[in-house]
């Protein structure tokens, strides 16, 4: 699936709930069912700075597409990365590199968007943007 | 100007209505504000004494001979007699105004480089905000002292028999806070510094937390240096206190150089001024130094004595209430402490708490709270921290109980 179609998915998923509690419930199911980082690989340089809880994102490259893996030690957080995983997992390089995240906005999601928020939202998007563009340039 | 207004009995819905804040929503609810270790809220007469000062008489103080420069300048001084009454300060002069109490420490510690040499001992509590380790760190580092810690047992309290085995006349500076932002624990205060004085130490104590609980009595703690901050006292941010005992202020080099702090300036020479002056280099925060008088006044309306009783009472309660909620952890049971609770609930990331919360409209404090040993020791990642203040009441405190249940429901 494209990224815009996933976005379009996920933010249909949660046009269907009324309250911000819902959503969060939501979220954090998503979190439960997200693809799980190696334990050998919760190491300091797959731990994303900038966040009050601790997040690891591990990057691989199969079939040209980029493969994330992570994880946070809180449930909301992993929520937000899991949704961003969706997002974001399995698409070319190319195509994290292009993709905008407005969908966040959309989804309700606005407040973990600002800069200052301590769960890092931001810096999370440009950690998986950074390993596109470095897998991008190796392939060049 | 307008000074602080009368209470004359603790009536708590009377005294909100002076915080216009408190009257906002936050995400939909009525904002209930337990963030007061951070930074507490403002009355109105602050608030006012600070448009007040920039709409009717701002000008350069000091320096001017204009009407409005000496109008400014009374009413800067006058905070400043305020302040020296109000902790019971000898002299005026021993009363430095400075940004806070983080730049307090920092001038005290950049004055003691040509005190210490290596080998020298400094002694610091376990449980301090990082503004009271790092300025002490730095300063070891540049003179090869060492600093040594005093431990804390698992109540948070410190461990008094140790810190007077630390003690010797290798020992030259003593560092502590009053009261623990992270753990509310209330030090011995009064003891530490006379047993750090037996060995010729010098005292600073940490007074951020503990200004807006109690009224410290400088002279009868005999204490070298006390900083705060008057952000925490319902004054504005950027504008504290440092105090310290005239001969060592005295002794002290000059912090900054610049403007207000020179006697006489050639290319050759420089000499400083007297006390105070010689550590305000640059324009000061007027309207902070003013409106920190005001808030002094306004505290001392309501009273130390009631403020105290009745924070302990909401302490009391929101502990009671907060221990019924199952898996529910506190860290620093202190016999002597003040309104903060640092807590966990079971496994559940206090980022989680917090953000969840928040949506409910509460306003908590989540992670290592600047005082990242704290956390090491109890081998946690941070807490949640709920933090009350005299305008806060038992029905948010059931507000918050009941968004503490919904949180944890949510995220176990």
């Amino acid at each position: 699936m494209e990224i815009k179609d996933i976005q379009e998915e996920i933010i249909e998923e949660f046009a269907f709930f009324d309250d911000w509690m819902q959503r969060y419930e939501h979220m954090i199911a998503i979190g439960k069912s997200m693809p799980i980082i190696e334990e050998k690989n919760k190491t300091e340089d797959y731990l994303i700075k900038g966040c009050q809880s601790k997040v690891w994102v591990y990057p691989e490259i199969k079939d040209g597409k980029v493969v994330f893996t992570a994880d946070s030690d809180a449930i909301i957080t992993k929520g937000i990365v899991a949704i961003l995983l969706r997002v974001f997992s399995n698409q070319t390089p190319d195509d994290i590199l292009q993709a905008d995240t407005k969908f966040i906005d959309e989804i309700g999601l606005k407040e973990h968007l600002s800069p200052t928020r301590a769960n890092g939202l931001v810096s999370m998007i440009k950690q998986l943007k950074m390993y596109a563009l470095a897998y991008k340039s190796q392939q060049n | 100007m307008k000074t602080g207004i009368k209470h004359t009995s603790f009536d708590v819905e009377k005294i909100r209505e002076d915080f216009p804040i408190l009257n906002r929503k936050v995400n939909g609810y009525p904002l209930v504000y337990l963030d007061n270790a951070a930074t507490s809220q403002k009355p109105r007469v602050v608030i006012d004494a600070i448009v007040d000062y920039y709409s009717n008489y701002n000008a350069n103080i000091h320096r001017g001979v204009h009407s409005l420069s000496q109008e400014a300048t009374d009413a800067y001084e006058k905070a400043r007699v305020k302040i020296q009454k109000h902790f019971n300060i000898k002299n005026a002069h021993e009363v430095i105004f400075t940004s806070g109490t983080t730049h307090s420490i920092n001038l005290v510690a950049s004055g003691f480089k040509e005190f210490l040499k290596p080998g020298d001992e400094l002694l610091v509590s376990a449980m301090e905000h990082h503004s009271n380790i790092v300025p002490w760190q730095m300063l070891c580092e540049q003179t090869g002292a060492i600093l040594k810690v005093i431990p804390m047992n698992l109540n948070g309290e410190l461990e008094m028999l140790e810190f007077v085995g630390l003690l010797s006349n290798k020992t030259k500076l003593v560092f502590v806070n009053h009261i623990s932002n992270a753990l509310g624990t209330i030090n011995p205060i009064e003891e530490i510094i006379e047993k750090a004085h037996k060995v010729g130490a010098v005292v600073l104590i940490d007074g951020a937390q503990a200004c807006a609980h109690l009224k410290p009595d400088l002279q009868a703690l005999n204490v070298d240096f006390y900083v705060t901050s008057a952000h925490k006292m319902c004054g504005p941010t950027g504008v504290g206190m440092l105090f310290g005992k005239e001969e060592w202020l005295t002794k002290l080099p000059p912090y900054q150089g610049g403007g207000e702090m020179i006697k006489e300036v050639t290319f050759e020479k420089t000499s400083y001024a007297g006390l105070p002056h010689k550590f305000e280099a640059g324009t000061p925060n007027i309207s902070g130094g003013i409106a920190f008088g005001v808030a002094i006044d306004y505290l001392n309306a309501i009273g130390f004595e009631k403020i105290a009783i009745y924070e302990n009472q909401l302490l009391e309660y929101a502990t009671k209430k907060m221990l019924e909620i199952e898996d529910l952890k506190i860290y620093g049971t202190a016999k002597n402490k003040t309104s903060v609770i640092s807590f966990n609930i079971g496994e559940i990331h206090p980022y989680d708490i917090g953000t969840i919360v928040d949506k409910l409209g509460i306003a908590l404090r989540t992670g290592h709270h600047c005082a990242q040993p704290i956390m090491d020791f109890y081998k946690i990642p941070g807490t949640v921290r709920a933090s009350f203040a005299f305008y806060n009441t038992f029905h948010e405190i059931d507000t918050l109980i009941n968004a503490l249940q919904k949180a944890k429901r949510m995220l176990t």
